[in-house]
C-alpha cells in the first residue's frame, strides 16, 4: 500500500512492541466493512505536497552542496567563482592532500584524537547504559527508584552548568589537557541510560532470565549469553548517539584541552578559521572548507549505513514517558 | 542460547522466584548499574556540589577567597550583562522554536502522509545535518552569510544589490537562529515522526469513516496522539536554547562586532571565567541559569502533560 506503512513495518521489528499501546483510546474500535478508496488510509502520492516538502529538501540539503562544491576549489576559486557551481579547475584531490599535510599534517593527529575519544568515550557510555539499563529494568533493588529519578532530573541541567566546576575540579585532579578530561565526561549519556531502560524493559522476558536462574547459570553469563543479544539494536541505537555527540563535541574539549596536540577535529576546524580571521594569519579557507567536509563524511556515511537503529531508538525514546 | 531459551519454553513458567530476592537481587542489581552510578557521581553530582560551594566563596586579588554568602547571587541577579544575554536566548526561543517545531511538524505529517514520491529519501535527507557537528555547520553557514565568498556575496555581485549582511549586529541572531534551525530540524522531524509512525492506524480509519478530512485528522488524532512527543522536543529545544553556545561562539570570529562576549549567558559564564578568571562569579550565574532552565522546563512539562 502506501510507502510509510512498508517502511513503518520494515523498521517495527527493532523497537519495543509495547510502544504502540500507549497511544490507543478505547473510544477507536475500528469498524470492519467497506474499503474506501483514496482516503488518507489509502492516499495516491501527490505531487504538488512532494514539491512542497522539497523546500525542506533544498533546506537541508544546500549547504552540504555548497560545502561539496567548495571543497573543489582553490583559494582564487573561491573568490573568483560563483558558490553554488564549480570553478574551472578541480582541486578537490589537492585539497585533500594539503588539509592532511598541512602543518606537519595536524589534522590526521586532530582526526586521530577524535578516533580515540570516540572510541573510548561513546565505547564506554554505551557500556554503562547497557549494563545500568538492564540493572534498571530488570532489577528489583533499593535505590533503584532514586538512580532513575536523579539520573532523570540531571538530564535538565544544562551542561554549562557544570563545565567550569568539572573544569576546575578535573585541573586539581590534573585530567585537564589530557586526553581523559574528554573521555570521562562523556561516558556519562542520561539518554543512553533512559532509552536502555526502556528497551531492556521490553526487549527482555523476565521468565527466560528466571529460568538460566533455575538452570544454575550465573547472572554475569545469563547477561553475556541471553539479554546482551537480545539487546544488540537498543545497544547499536546507543553507540550511534554517542558516536555522533563525542565527534561532534565542542564546548567540552574546548574548555578542557589547551594543547593543540590533543584537539578533536571540531577544534581544531575552529582554531585554523581564527588562525584565518586574524590579521596576518594564513588565510587557510581552503583547508578549512576541505577540512569540514572530511570531518562529516564519516558520520554521515555511518549514519546512512546504520539508518534503521537511529530511527528505531527516537521512536523508543519519543513514545514512552 | 538456543539451548537456554528452548528451556524456557519447555518448562512451565517458573515460580522459583524466591531464591532471586532481597540481597542477591540487590547485590546483582547494583553490580550492573554500578559503573553508571560512579561515574555519573564524578561527572554530574561533584560538579554540581563544587558548583554551589564555589558560588559563595569569592577569590580577592587582595586577601585571598573569602565566604560570601549569597553576595555571588545578588550580584548575578542584578548583573546588567547577565539579563542582556538571557533576554536574547529568550527572544531566541520564542522565535526559533516555534518556527523549527512547526517546520519539523509540517515534514514529519507529509512523510506520514504516505502521499510523497520517495519517503525514504526525504526522512534521510531531512535528518542529514544533524549529523554535522555544529562547528561545521556554523563555518559553512557563516561562510554562506559572508559577502567574499559566500552566496550572499554571489547574489549581490550577480545582481547588483545589497543585500543585508546575515552577521552585522541588528542580523545575527536571526542568522544564528537560521542555522539552529537547520541542524535540529531533522532530528525533531524524526521525533515527531516516530511518534506519528506507531498511532494505529485504525483510528484514522474511524475518523475516515465517520467524515473527517485530512486536515480534520490531523487536528483531532493525530496531534493529540503525538502530545507526549510535542512536549518532549519542546522541552529540548528550550534547554538547547538556554545552553546557546557554539554557534555564536564560532561566528564571532567572523563577526566580532556583532557577537559580544556576552552574547548568550553561556558565552558570558565562558568568557568570565577562561578569560576574565572569575571562577566563584562564573559558576553563580552558571548555576541561576540553569535553576531558570530547570524551572522553565519543569513548567512546560506541566502545562504540556495537564490535559494529556
Amino acid at each position: 500500500m502506501t510507502t510509510s506503512l512498508t517502511t513503518a513495518a520494515a523498521t517495527g521489528g527493532a523497537e519495543p512492541a509495547g510502544a504502540a499501546a500507549v497511544t490507543a483510546s478505547p473510544s477507536a474500535a475500528p469498524r470492519r466493512g467497506k474499503r474506501l478508496p483514496h482516503t488518507p488510509l489509502n492516499p495516491r502520492p501527490s505531487l504538488a505536497l512532494t514539491l512542497l516538502t522539497g523546500l525542506a529538501l533544498v533546506y537541508t540539503l544546500l549547504p552540504l552542496a555548497w560545502l561539496v562544491i567548495n571543497a573543489t576549489k582553490d583559494q582564487k576559486g573561491l573568490l573568483d567563482s560563483f558558490g553554488l557551481w564549480f570553478a574551472d579547475d578541480f582541486n578537490l584531490w589537492d585539497n585533500v592532500t594539503r588539509t592532511l599535510t598541512y602543518d606537519d599534517g595536524v589534522f590526521v593527529r586532530w582526526l586521530l584524537n577524535t578516533l580515540l575519544y570516540v572510541a573510548a568515550g561513546a565505547g564506554g557510555a554505551t557500556v554503562l547504559a547497557v549494563l545500568g539499563g538492564y540493572a534498571l529494568a530488570k532489577f528489583n533493588f533499593p535505590g533503584r527508584k532514586a538512580v532513575f529519578a536523579v539520573v532523570l532530573g540531571a538530564v535538565a541541567v544544562p551542561g554549562t552548568a557544570l563545565a567550569v566546576p568539572t573544569f576546575l575540579m578535573f585541573s586539581k585532579m590534573g585530567l585537564t589537557n589530557t586526553p581523559w578530561a574528554v573521555i570521562i565526561p562523556s561516558l556519562i549519556s542520561p539518554f543512553g541510560l533512559y532509552l536502555m531502560w526502556v528497551f531492556a524493559a521490553e526487549a527482555i522476558p523476565t521468565e527466560l532470565l528466571e529460568a538460566a536462574r533455575v538452570d544454575g547459570s550465573g547472572e554475569l553469563r545469563t547477561f553475556f549469553t541471553i539479554a546482551l543479544p537480545l539487546l544488540m539494536p537498543g545497544t547499536v541505537t546507543v553507540l550511534l548517539f554517542s558516536m555522533v555527540a563525542t565527534w561532534n563535541n565542542y564546548f567540552l574539549p574546548l574548555i578542557m584541552i589547551k594543547d593543540p596536540d590533543w584537539y578533536p577535529l571540531t577544534l581544531g576546524l575552529s582554531a585554523w578559521n581564527s588562525q584565518a580571521q586574524t590579521a596576518g594569519g594564513e588565510a587557510v579557507f581552503d583547508l578549512i572548507i576541505t577540512g569540514s567536509l572530511l570531518t562529516i563524511v564519516p558520520i554521515v556515511v555511518i549514519f546512512l549505513l546504520l539508518q534503521r537503529f537511529w530511527q528505531s531508538g527516537l521512536a523508543a525514546g519519543s513514545v514512552k514517558e | 542460547m538456543t539451548l537456554l531459551s528452548t528451556s524456557a519454553q519447555a518448562v512451565p513458567p517458573p515460580r522459583r522466584r524466591t531464591r532471586f530476592r532481597g540481597r542477591k537481587e540487590a547485590l546483582v542489581g547494583w553490580g550492573f548499574v554500578g559503573p553508571f552510578v560512579a561515574v555519573f557521581g564524578l561527572v554530574f553530582l561533584a560538579p554540581i556540589a563544587y558548583a554551589l560551594y564555589l558560588s559563595v566563596f569569592r577569590d580577592r586579588l587582595i586577601g585571598g577567597t573569602s565566604f560570601v554568602g549569597l553576595d555571588n547571587y545578588s550580584e548575578a541577579l542584578a548583573d546588567p550583562r547577565f539579563w542582556e544575554g538571557l533576554a536574547r536566548v529568550g527572544l531566541f526561543l520564542l522565535v526559533q522554536v516555534p518556527v523549527m517545531l512547526g517546520i519539523a511538524l509540517l515534514i514529519a505529517l507529509a512523510i506520514d502522509s504516505g502521499r510523497l514520491y520517495g519517503t525514504a529519501f526525504f526522512r534521510v535527507s531531512v535528518f542529514l545535518p544533524y549529523a554535522v557537528p555544529a562547528v561545521v555547520a556554523s563555518l559553512i553557514w557563516g561562510f554562506i552569510y559572508g559577502t567574499r565568498f559566500g552566496l550572499v556575496g554571489n547574489i549581490n555581485d550577480t545582481l547588483g544589490v545589497t543585500l543585508p549582511d546575515p552577521l552585522s549586529p541588528s542580523l545575527v541572531l536571526a542568522a544564528i537562529g537560521n542555522i539552529v534551525t537547520w541542524e535540529f530540524v531533522g532530528y525533531n522531524m524524526l521525533i515527531f515522526y516516530s511518534a506519528l509512525k506507531v498511532v494505529p492506524r485504525s483510528l484514522y480509519e474511524a475518523a475516515a469513516i465517520d467524515g473527517a478530512g485530512e486536515w480534520r485528522i490531523v487536528a483531532s488524532v493525530k496531534l493529540p496522539a503525538i502530545r507526549s512527543a510535542l512536549v518532549i522536543a519542546t522541552i529540548f529545544s528550550i534547554i538547547g536554547s538556554f545552553q546557546l553556545f557554539n554557534e555564536p561562539s564560532i561566528l564571532q570570529k567572523l563577526a566580532p562586532n556583532a557577537i559580544t562576549s556576552d552574547f548568550t549567558p553561556n558565552l558570558y559564564t565562558y568568557s568570565l571565567s577562561f578569560a576574565g578568571q572569575q571562577h566563584n562569579y562564573a559558576a553563580t550565574v552558571a548555576i541561576v541559569m540553569g535553576v531558570i532552565t530547570a524551572i522553565i522546563a519543569y513548567a512546560v512539562q506541566l502545562r504540556g502533560m495537564r490535559k494529556g
